[in-house]
C-alpha cells in the first residue's frame, strides 16, 4: 500500500513539487500573478489581506502564510512583498525556511515598481523551477498521506451520499496511519452533539463546544437570521432548510474515527489520526486554511456543484448528484452513484475514493488542476478592515 | 427492480426527501419500521427536497438522519411539501438573540 512522492527536508511528503510565488499582502497579487503566468511551475498564491488589521488578524495570515509555505507540495517559495505592509517579510521567510526548503524574498518598492519586480521575479522563479526539476518522485507507504475534505455547494445528495462517501475514504486513510483534517465549523450546528461523542478526550469535546459557541456568535453579532447566508440561497434550492440539516449531513465526511484533537485556523498538522481545523464553510478561505495545516490532497464533495481547486494542493471532485455529474462533467472527477443497497454504496465508493487519492498522490491530475481553477484565495480573518 | 422515489434515513425521521422530481396527487409508499405507509403528496417536491410523512403541529420538531432539523413554523400536514416556508431554523438567530452592531 504505497503511493510516489516527493521527500521534502523536514521529513514531510508532497505529492506536487511546485514553486510558490505568495504574495504577503493583497498589494502584491498583480506582480505574483504576472510571475506565475510565466513561469510553468510556479504557482500563484493571491489573497486579499496582510494590512491594516488589528495584530489579531495580522496574526492570523502570518501564521497562514508561514504554513502554506511550509506545505508538502511546494519544493520552494518565493514571497512577494510591497514593502509597506504590516506583516513581516523577514519573519514570514524565516519560518517557512525553518522546513529547509528554499525561500526567496522580492521587494516590489525596494526594486523600483513593477517591471523590474516581474523580470527579477521571474529570475528567481525560472532558477527555483529548474533546481525543484531534479527531484525525484519516491515510494511511500500510505501512512505518509495526509488529506482534507471540504462540501460545497452543497444540496441533500451532499448529506446522503458524496459526504459519507468521503468519510469511508477518511476511515480508511486513519486506518492506514495517516493524517485526516475536516472543519467548517459553521456546519458543526446543530450537529455539534455527535461530534463531542466522537472526541477522543473531555477536553477535545469541550474545544469542539468553544469553536462552534464562537462561529455562531460572530454570526449573530450581526441581528439577523443567518438562513440564506448559511445554508446558501444555493443549499435551499438544493433542499436544504436549515443549518441543521446542513449540518448533520456535512459532519459525515469526517467519518467515524475518534477526533484526536481541534486546531485553530492556519494551524500546521503534524501528527497522524482525524482532526478538526476551525474555519468557516466559504470556499477561498476553507481551503486556503486546509492547505496551510499541510494537507496534499483534498477531497471536495459537492451537490449542485462548485468548480474551484486550490493553486498548489489538488482537488478531487466527487458528486452523489446525477444532473451535477451531467451538466458540469468538466468539473466532476469522481461520480458516486446511489444504488438500492444504500450502505454498500458508501462503503465500495470509500474503497474507491481511496484509491483514486492515491492514483492522484502519484501524478495523476485533477480536473480543477487541469483547468487551472482556483486562482483567487483568501485567508479568514475576524475583525475589520481598519 | 422498481426505482425508489423518495428515502427515509432515520426511522425517527418526520420527513422524507425525494429521490425524483414528484408531482402533487402522487401516492408514495414508505416502509417505516417494517410498516407500510401511502403518502399522497400535496404539492409538488423537486428531487432532494422533503414531504412530511407525519402531521406536525406548529411549534414542533422536524426530524431528519433521527435529530431536530429546525421546528415547524405552522402546522404541517401528511404529504406537504417542507421547507422553508413552514420549518425555521434554531440556530444562529441574530434575529431573534440581538446583534452588537
Amino acid at each position: 500500500m504505497s503511493f510516489l512522492g516527493f521527500h521534502r527536508p523536514d521529513g514531510q511528503v508532497g505529492i506536487r513539487n511546485h514553486i510558490g510565488i505568495i504574495s504577503t499582502v493583497i498589494c502584491a497579487n498583480d506582480v505574483s500573478l504576472k510571475i506565475a503566468q510565466q513561469i510553468e511551475g510556479s504557482v500563484a498564491f493571491l489573497h486579499d489581506q496582510g494590512c491594516c488589521q488589528t495584530p489579531i488578524d495580522l496574526n492570523q495570515v502570518t501564521k497562514t502564510l508561514v504554513n502554506l509555505g511550509r506545505n508538502p507540495n511546494l519544493a520552494g517559495v518565493l514571497l512577494v512583498s510591497l514593502g509597506c505592509e504590516s506583516v513581516l517579510l523577514e519573519e514570514i521567510r524565516e519560518k517557512i525556511a525553518v522546513s529547509g526548503k528554499p525561500v526567496k524574498t522580492l521587494g516590489i518598492q525596494k526594486i523600483g515598481g513593477m517591471l523590474p519586480a516581474i523580470a527579477e521575479g521571474c529570475r528567481i522563479a525560472q532558477e527555483m523551477v529548474i533546481e525543484a526539476s531534479v527531484i525525484r518522485r519516491e515510494t511511500f507507504n500510505d501512512s505518509h498521506l495526509s488529506i482534507g475534505v471540504k462540501c460545497g455547494a452543497s444540496d441533500t445528495t451532499s448529506g446522503l451520499i458524496s459526504n459519507p462517501a468521503a468519510g469511508a475514504a477518511f476511515d480508511l486513510i486513519c486506518d492506514h496511519g495517516g493524517t485526516c483534517v475536516f472543519g467548517e465549523t459553521t456546519e458543526f450546528l446543530g450537529a455539534e452533539h455527535i461530534l463531542m461523542r466522537r472526541a477522543a478526550n473531555p477536553r477535545v469535546a469541550e474545544k469542539i463546544q468553544k469553536i462552534v459557541t464562537r462561529m455562531e456568535k460572530r454570526a449573530e453579532m450581526m441581528g439577523v437570521d443567518m438562513r440564506g447566508g448559511q445554508p446558501t440561497t444555493g443549499n435551499i434550492k438544493g433542499g436544504l432548510t436549515t443549518i441543521e440539516e446542513k449540518s448533520l449531513g456535512a459532519i459525515v465526511k469526517g467519518g467515524t474515527r475518534p477526533i484526536k484533537d481541534v486546531y485553530e485556523y492556519g494551524d500546521q498538522i503534524t501528527e497522524k489520526g482525524l482532526f478538526v481545523m476551525d474555519s468557516p464553510g466559504r470556499e477561498p478561505e476553507f481551503l486556503t486554511g486546509i492547505a496551510a495545516t499541510g494537507v496534499q490532497l483534498i477531497i471536495f464533495s459537492t451537490g449542485i456543484g462548485a468548480p474551484q481547486g486550490f493553486p498548489f494542493v489538488p482537488v478531487l471532485k466527487i458528486t452523489g448528484n446525477p444532473k451535477t455529474e451531467s451538466y458540469l462533467s468538466d468539473h466532476i472527477d469522481k461520480f458516486i452513484k446511489l444504488s438500492e443497497e444504500g450502505e454498500n454504496t458508501i462503503a465500495q465508493a470509500g474503497e474507491e475514493i481511496y484509491e483514486e487519492i492515491k492514483a492522484i498522490a502519484s501524478g495523476k491530475k485533477t480536473k480543477a488542476e487541469v483547468l487551472g481553477y482556483g486562482q483567487f484565495s483568501n485567508i479568514f480573518t475576524i475583525g475589520p478592515v481598519i | 427492480m422498481i426505482k425508489k422515489k423518495a428515502i427515509v434515513i432515520n426511522s425517527k425521521d418526520n420527513v422524507a426527501t425525494a429521490l425524483d422530481d414528484l408531482k402533487a396527487g402522487e401516492v408514495i409508499q414508505e416502509e417505516i419500521n417494517s410498516i407500510k405507509k401511502k403518502i399522497k403528496l400535496n404539492q409538488d417536491i423537486p428531487f432532494g427536497h422533503k414531504f412530511s410523512l407525519k402531521e406536525i403541529p406548529s411549534g414542533s420538531p422536524v426530524i431528519k438522519y433521527g435529530e431536530t432539523i429546525g421546528t415547524a413554523s405552522m402546522a404541517i400536514k401528511i404529504g406537504d411539501y417542507v421547507h422553508i416556508h413552514n420549518v425555521k431554523s434554531n440556530r444562529g438567530r441574530g434575529d431573534i438573540k440581538g446583534g452588537v452592531l
